[in-house]
């Protein structure tokens, strides 16, 4: 008897990359609620985690989740000094916009336009690419992620000048660093496992 | 030398410049490190080995044209097992591929659409369960967003398990995310 693996059905599927709120359906079967031991709380993190498919489907190996979370909540919410949390944001959603993760683009998205309050500067990104013109703070923080993001990589000293011309620390650069990199991870979990599906009744 | 990964692939010294940014997110240092020991010093290793992971892992590492972190891997490999070190390190010098490429879902996107190298592995060396994680670790680390159901069907019909599947998955995430950061230090480092 092997697993079942889901295709599902019966939705209109995204076919455009939008800040508007999408589901994500998984292609796995995700833990049973009422399967989570304190083992996979752990792994969760955060409680509420148990209502989501994607979080209860990687709680199938619960020290790995735990760390990924960890990782990335450190990496977009410790916003003592470093990149301030809108350019984070961006820096995911360029990742995601070059890697074809309409779900991931579609949250980082959001949050770039709540706060870097430039919602048409956002959802230029989405609509033209990572070639879009978004001025040079923003362009410099998306070719930095384009470059840690296409294969073979391409980011070098020139991509860390071009980051502190625009008024970035060491560790501002860093920030833009690892969040390109988290969505590396991000988009290759959410894009491999399950799909971007409307909400329910939209 | 730490033992933290990053810093060792990176060149990070301890009290460095580096050191002293990368403790500012100290919590992302160090469950970045618990990642790495979760995928390879497993609780529960049923579904796929330890030998396996770092198959993976060294065949990911060698396509990313990476120095340090190929060495690494490769080398984590060969002590675990030569023969295959060998065929894994045979495979990654027939996988060379460009990206990201791949199919948007039918519509405005589809005018981006591109093609590129789908790899498949050679099952007669490697074995039909070890190769099937090569090839779909090629496609989530070249062309993501082909992934789909029959990408997990195969895996399954190779003998793959869902939670067996999500370690793979976070396999080839964790180590897109390790190499990207190691890499984005080491300009950091040459710029300086």
């Amino acid at each position: 008897m092997t697993d079942p693996v889901y295709a599902p059905e019966g939705h209109a599927i995204p076919n455009v990359f939008t800040r508007d709120m999408l589901d994500w359906l998984p292609w796995l079967e995700p833990m049973a609620e009422a399967a989570l031991t304190p083992r996979h709380m752990e792994g969760l993190v955060d409680a509420s985690r148990a209502k989501s498919a994607y979080f209860r489907l990687l709680a199938h190996d619960p020290e790995v989740l735990g760390a990924r979370t960890r990782t990335d909540k450190d990496i977009f919410y410790n916003t003592k000094a470093g990149l301030p949390r809108a350019e984070r944001e961006l820096a995911a959603t360029a990742t995601s916009r070059l890697n074809g993760c309409i779900y991931c683009a579609s949250v980082h998205a959001r949050h770039a336009t709540t706060y870097a309050k430039r919602g048409d500067d956002v959802q230029r990104l989405l609509d033209e690419g990572v070639g879009a013109d978004l001025g040079e703070r923003w362009n410099a923080v998306v070719a930095a992620s384009v470059a840690l993001t296409e294969m073979p990589m391409s980011f070098g000293p020139s991509h860390v000048a071009r980051l502190r011309e625009t008024g970035m620390d060491d560790l501002a650069i860093a920030d833009t660093i690892q969040a390109a990199s988290f969505f590396n991870w991000a988009n290759r979990l959410m894009l491999s496992l399950g799909e971007p599906a409307p909400l329910p009744g939209k | 030398m730490s033992d933290d990964v990053i810093d060792r692939l990176a060149g990070i010294g301890p009290g460095s410049g580096l050191d002293g940014v990368r403790r500012q997110r100290d919590e992302a240092r160090r469950h970045a490190q618990a990642s790495f020991d979760g995928l390879f010093t497993p609780v529960d290793a049923s579904g796929f080995s330890v030998t396996e992971r770092w198959a993976v892992a060294a065949f990911l590492a060698l396509l990313h044209n990476q120095d340090d972190a190929a060495a690494f891997y490769a080398e984590g490999l060969a002590v675990r097992d030569t023969v295959l070190a060998r065929a894994v390190g045979a495979e990654a010098g027939r996988a060379a591929a460009r990206g990201p490429f791949g199919r948007f879902p039918a519509g405005p996107l589809s005018v981006e659409d591109s093609a590129g190298v789908v790899h498949t592995a050679d099952a007669a060396v490697l074995g039909v369960l070890l190769a099937a994680a090569l090839d779909h670790a090629h496609m989530l680390l070249f062309h993501p967003r082909d992934a789909s159901p029959e990408w997990l069907q195969r895996l399954v019909d190779a003998g793959w398990t869902t939670p067996a599947i999500v370690t793979l998955s976070q396999l080839v995430a964790f180590l897109s995310f390790q190499i990207r950061v190691v890499a984005g230090f080491r300009a950091m480092q040459q710029a300086a």
